[in-house]
């Protein structure tokens, strides 16, 4: 299997994905931290690939997805974005409505917390 | 090779001559960058971010790169 077959395997077979450097337990970069964080602190169940495990992997993510860095976060086969993009959605309440509109569960309350103590 | 920030800006604005640029980051490997350009209208952030990653002609990429982080805010101007 390619390694393109398997990350279409991978976002079928998952609802949310996070392709990241470490483990969502073990975030071993700042930006993979952060995006794992957001998610682990809103009760999102999603699957973490770790890049740092399977060269191939690491680049045939940044190849499939066109887009250079890691973190990046799939949602319903969907690229959504990486650190920045994700951050900047998690603070205008669009990535609610896109867990929302794919029928994700996540705690609503959690997120407010996070925009709450972000508010500047 | 560290890149400094007037390289990323001079790099971006040969993509995009009319936008307005601004690059922070004097340590070599991390930085920050915004980009409001015009022809980012229409565009979601993903498109508007693959674009500006593209005029970095590959500097993102692998564990020699030289840009190991680059925080990006794209949008088009209001």
């Amino acid at each position: 299997m390619t390694a393109a077959d398997q990350i279409r395997e991978t976002i079928t077979k998952n609802d949310v994905v996070l392709y990241m450097k470490g483990t969502k337990m073990m975030p071993q970069c700042g930006f993979s931290s952060r995006v794992a964080g957001v998610l682990n602190y809103m009760g999102v169940e999603f699957a973490d690939v770790n890049v740092l495990a399977d060269a191939e992997i690491r680049q045939g993510i940044k190849d499939f997805s066109d887009w250079p860095t890691i973190p990046q976060l799939y949602v319903k086969g969907e690229f959504v974005g990486g650190c920045d993009i994700v951050t900047e959605m998690t603070l205008s309440g669009e990535l609610d409505a896109l867990f929302d509109q794919n029928g994700i569960s996540y705690s609503k309350e959690a997120a407010d917390r996070i925009r709450e103590a972000n508010k500047g | 090779m560290p890149i400094e920030a007037k390289d990323i800006e001079a790099l971006i604005r040969a993509a995009f001559p009319k936008a307005r640029i601004s690059v922070q980051g004097d340590d070599g490997q991390h930085f920050a960058a915004e980009v409001v350009d015009e022809s980012f209208k229409g565009m979601n952030r993903v498109q508007q971010q693959r674009a500006v990653y593209a005029s970095l002609k590959g500097k993102m990429d692998g564990p020699n790169g030289a840009l190991h982080a680059l925080a990006l805010t794209t949008r088009a101007p209001d």
